[in-house]
């Protein structure tokens, strides 16, 4: 039986950890490094780091954590931020990355999915997709959510599949940050429509939203979220036993 | 020494820093002396077999696994590193592999079922099937990381484990001094990290 993966997500700016990140026992609670050693060490079943600097300095201490990420621990590291040409591809996988994440970049270019599926394999290609409501369609945002494209979301994803992507993770800009759950109907609009596995992602607040996504849509392969793992609202172990108590297959470590 | 065989194809920073982690020596190369004077051979692998497999001859290091794999010497193939093992695959068409294990790469759709994501990704617990050396550190119920689209059919006595999506798929198989791991060891946490370390100690 395949486990469900829980996946914590790391916004990474000139090299360090952003949206607040509150621990205690963390030397150096911004460190990318000692945060995915702390996952790591709690069971997490991948990470998402996303590079949300724009300078070419910022690009370069990225990669030198990611090198340093991929060093340290051994879980699957998806990567995203500024990809938009195959060689972005080429630079984050040559360090450490498994996988990486497009989504602004393939929406100016389309082809970029069919040209990194081809070198790198389908497995290698997330197709990440920033949706919301409007006018109650499902629109697809680009820029980090803040400009409507007026693309339908279910056919986008659709014909991205179509062109190579492996996996697809959804974000619900309209449950992002309000903590009251995954945006299910969202969810379940693209599942049902896709058959590689989709990434929850946008909403979760507490373990019981979890417990919430996979009962309700039992296709869901993962559930991502950011602020409450780095504040230790939620902490893996904890999740991940309520999950195995509620019948849903998690890894145990 | 571990040779970790680079042909153009495959994430070998990871399992290059996976081996460092667990104190195992080793280099990537694509130079067949090298190859011919390790301990212990790698053979990694991600995206289509077609042209994995077109890299490994136009490298010549293909003849090299081979010979080498003959004289005893322990190889491990990883992800499609490990298909490239088997007699033959039918992804994109039909192309021989290295033939040091019975069995053909075939497509999950064919068996699995409907209402399974294809790849499978994720993690599963391995069902294990026979004693191996690579697993000499495992316990029951560990789970390792899955990413594939193909699966090893038809291969017999040489399956030491499985994983269950839809089906019982080949998780991992050998034979003799040949081994191949369709998981990501140095993607699976401490559990993969374990086999990779029985697999420097052979």
């Amino acid at each position: 039986m395949i486990t469900k993966r829980i996946i914590p997500c790391l916004d990474v700016k000139n090299g360090r950890v952003v949206k607040g990140v509150n621990f205690e026992g963390l030397s150096d609670v911004s460190s990318p490094v000692e945060l995915a050693k702390m996952y790591w060490e709690q069971g997490a079943d991948e990470l998402v780091f996303y590079d949300i600097t724009a300078s070419f300095e910022g690009r370069k201490l990225f990669t030198d954590v990611l090198r340093e990420v991929a060093s340290t621990i051994f879980i699957p590291l998806t990567v995203g931020g500024g990809i938009n040409t195959v060689e972005d591809f080429d630079r984050v996988l040559k360090c450490g990355a498994d996988k990486v994440s497009v989504n602004s970049g393939a929406i100016r270019n389309p082809d970029l999915i069919n040209e990194a599926a081809q070198i790198y394999g389908n497995q290698c290609v997330v197709l990440s997709v920033d949706v919301k409501r409007v006018n109650n369609e499902f629109h697809v945002f680009a820029k980090g959510g803040r400009e409507d494209t007026g693309i339908e979301a279910i056919e986008w994803i659709k014909s991205g599949v179509k062109r190579g992507a492996g996996e697809i993770v959804v974000n619900s800009i309209d449950t992002d940050g309000v903590k009251q759950g995954f945006d299910i109907e969202m969810l379940k609009a693209v599942q049902d429509v896709v058959n590689v596995p989709v990434i929850a992602s946008g909403g979760a607040g507490c373990i019981n939203d979890f417990v919430t996504l996979f009962n309700e849509i039992p296709k869901m392969s993962a559930g991502l979220a950011a602020s409450i793992f780095h504040f230790g609202e939620v902490a893996i172990k904890d999740l991940k036993d309520e999950l195995n108590k509620n019948n849903i297959p998690i890894r145990r470590i | 020494m571990i040779a970790i065989t680079d042909y153009g194809v495959g994430n070998l920073f990871s399992i290059k820093s996976s081996l460092d982690v667990i104190g195992a020596e080793s280099v990537v190369t694509s130079d067949a002396d090298v190859l011919r004077s390790a301990d212990k051979i790698i053979l990694p692998g991600v995206g289509a077999f077609r042209d994995a497999r077109k890299k490994l001859s136009e490298s010549g290091l293909d003849k090299v696994i081979i010979e080498e794999a003959q004289k005893g010497k322990p190889i491990l193939g990883i992800c499609l590193g490990m298909q490239l093992l088997f007699e033959k695959s039918y992804e994109y068409g039909e192309y021989d592999g290295l033939g040091l294990i019975k069995g053909e790469i075939r497509p999950i759709a064919d068996v699995i079922g409907e209402g399974l994501s294809i790849p499978h990704i994720g993690w599963n617990p391995l069902i294990f099937k026979k004693e191996s050396p690579l697993f000499k550190y495992l316990k029951d119920g560990d789970c390792v990381y899955f990413v594939h689209s193909y699966y090893a059919a038809d291969c017999g006595e040489s399956v030491t484990a499985t994983a269950e999506y839809g089906a019982e798929l080949t998780a991992s198989a050998e034979k003799g001094n040949v081994f191949g791991c369709q998981f990501h060891p140095e993607k699976s946490g401490k559990a993969g990290l374990s086999i990779l370390k029985a697999f420097s100690e052979m």
